[in-house]
């Protein structure tokens, strides 16, 4: 589904602040793999997620999403393959406008879009009933605004609109690191959800080594922009925190250092 | 003093619905884009100038209206060019059309800084003759616009306008050209700015090369006045577009108002610029103060 071969990435090339943020990264993803991704600060882990949505071009190398060849493509026309939920709960929808409008906008992703009304009557009602099964009580709030709504009630809108079209590979950029232990359990919930009903091939970057282990089918591990462990099946199964860590400092030569990192 | 007040007060409105059109332009590119664009000093006279010269050399003036909105729309679309293909700030972009327009101006008005278009003449859509009339008129044209917009940003591409405007990075993450949809923000913007031109100059029955100086202070302090005094009630988006207007109308009132008390007609770009301040900072002062003293809701906005 997705194929990334030899991809480098250098910011601020030539300056003191040169960083190389992927170095030499190359990853097969099958059909309905829900890979997890792991890694210390500056590993290169939302960089990877960016390349693959083509917020910046890569230096070399090439991104291949379902047979097609996307490196050249702009962000805007790579959409038509991606899902993405970011970080930041405030950059997944547009707070100005209704959770209709935003949900409309997003069931148009990667189609042209023309003079035709925004939203039909029928889409109305199909919204309705995928707000519902949020169970946030957002069915009844169609022609409210986003911004009106908590970090949570917007990333779950945005993980809702990230996957109402089927997308060949959905992008989760620590989705969950902004919001609330009990919002984030909920939010993951429904990650897990949706990607089961819809056998969704995704990518899920956590700082949260526990999550890390209990959600997906594959683990990678990164450091200075490689991935250094790469395990799957039964092996992911039986992973314990301590295994990883040990795995880094062994792989790495350095102990495991992130900011955030959850080890409890 | 109050008489003659009373007495320029038919001409205020008229003047002040014909900027409130050309507020609506600005309301498109400041509002739902999020950008200044400068642009429209130049193509307010643009529009005012393609009108005379196409009127006075015999063309209909229906026909001549439209190439002001064309011309306007030209004018936007340099802008957008410089600012999405250029890679040039939004601001800056505006600022070199305007300056290029000019000249551009001058060559239209074949370099005379001043063409007459008289009424007696020629058969123009409204004038300054007919004050009544001239209201009623400009209010029409108001209607018509605010409907084609209205319906405009209900559609798929609207919206995606909108997206552009007000989350850049989520529209481009649902697929939406954003540099396109600009560019034709500033397209539609200024087409209307143009058009706005066109009235006017049928109205006070001449175009000057001038006459859009300082045009984006008029349409700000348009947008925003209609925003502070009637915000709060209008939410629908028809309405809010016609809060310019009405912004526009209050402006000109205001106007007339202080050139009655005797404020030196020399002094008028000042006064604009003051009130304009002013009412740019309302909306910023609450703000502080109600974060000073605690009010959760606005911190919430924030």
């Amino acid at each position: 589904m997705l194929e990334l071969k030899n991809i480098y990435k250098t910011f601020n090339a030539g300056t003191v602040n040169e960083k190389r943020a992927l170095n030499d990264l190359s990853i097969t993803l099958n059909d309905g793999d829900f890979v997890t991704i792991i890694g210390g600060n500056g590993a290169g882990k939302s960089t990877m997620l960016n390349m693959i949505a083509g917020v910046y071009p890569v230096d070399s190398g090439s991104i291949i999403i379902d047979g097609t060849d996307v490196t050249k493509l702009p962000e805007f026309k790579r959409a038509k393959y991606l899902g993405r939920v970011f970080q930041d709960p405030m950059m997944g929808t547009a707070a100005d406008m209704w959770i209709e409008e935003n949900m409309a906008l997003a069931a148009r992703r990667g189609q042209a879009r023309g003079l035709k009304w925004a939203i039909t009557n029928k889409e109305r009602n199909k919204f309705k009933e995928m707000l519902a099964e949020l169970d946030l009580g957002l069915e009844n709030r169609l022609s409210t605004k986003v911004g009106l709504l908590s970090g949570g009630q917007r990333q779950a809108l945005t993980l809702l609109m990230a996957v109402m079209k089927k997308p060949k590979l959905l992008l989760l950029d620590e989705h969950t690191a902004a919001l609330d232990p009990k919002t984030a359990a909920k939010v993951l919930a429904l990650s897990d959800k949706f990607i089961e009903e819809e056998k969704l091939t995704a990518l899920m970057v956590t700082h949260n080594m526990k999550d890390a282990i209990a959600h997906g089918n594959r683990l990678i591990m990164m450091n200075n922009g490689k991935i250094i462990l790469d395990v799957s099946g039964e092996e992911k199964k039986k992973l314990t925190v301590e295994d990883l860590l040990s795995a880094f400092s062994k792989l790495s030569g350095t102990e495991f250092a992130n900011d955030r990192a959850l080890l409890s | 003093m109050l008489l003659s007040f009373i007495n320029s007060l038919p001409g205020a409105v008229a003047q002040g619905i014909i900027w409130g059109i050309m507020a609506i332009g600005v309301y498109i590119t400041y509002r739902i884009l999020d950008l200044a664009d400068l642009t429209v000093d130049g193509s307010f006279a643009t529009g005012g100038a393609v009108l005379v010269v196409c009127t006075t050399s015999g063309m209909n003036i229906w026909l001549s209206l439209l190439l002001s909105f064309i011309a306007g729309c030209a004018a936007g679309l340099v802008t957008g060019i410089l600012h999405t293909k250029f890679g040039i700030p939004a601001i800056l972009a505006g600022i070199l059309t305007q300056l290029s327009l000019y000249s551009i101006n001058l060559r239209i008005m074949s370099g005379s800084a001043n063409l007459p278009l008289s009424v007696m003449k020629y058969d123009l859509i409204l004038s300054l003759r007919d004050i009544p009339m001239a209201i009623l008129i400009s209010l029409l044209f108001v209607i018509v616009i605010i409907a084609v917009l209205y319906w405009f940003f209900g559609t798929e591409l609207g919206h995606s306008l909108r997206a552009t405007g007000c989350n850049p990075a989520m529209a481009r993450a649902n697929g939406i050209n954003t540099s396109r949809n600009k560019i034709i923000g500033f397209i539609v913007s200024n087409g209307i700015v143009a058009l706005s031109g066109g009235i006017l100059s049928q109205y006070q029955g001449f175009a000057n090369i001038n006459m859009g100086r300082g045009a984006i202070v008029i349409g700000l302090a348009a947008v925003i006045i209609g925003e502070v005094l009637l915000g709060k009630l209008f939410h629908n988006f028809a309405l809010r577009l016609f809060a310019s207007v009405i912004g526009g109308i209050i402006y000109y009132i205001v106007l007339t108002f202080v050139l009655c008390m005797g404020l030196n007609a020399n002094d008028l770009k000042l006064f604009s610029a003051i009130v304009v301040a002013i009412f740019l900072g309302l909306p910023y002062w609450k703000k502080q103060i109600s974060e000073k003293y605690g009010n959760n809701k606005s911190v919430k906005k924030a």
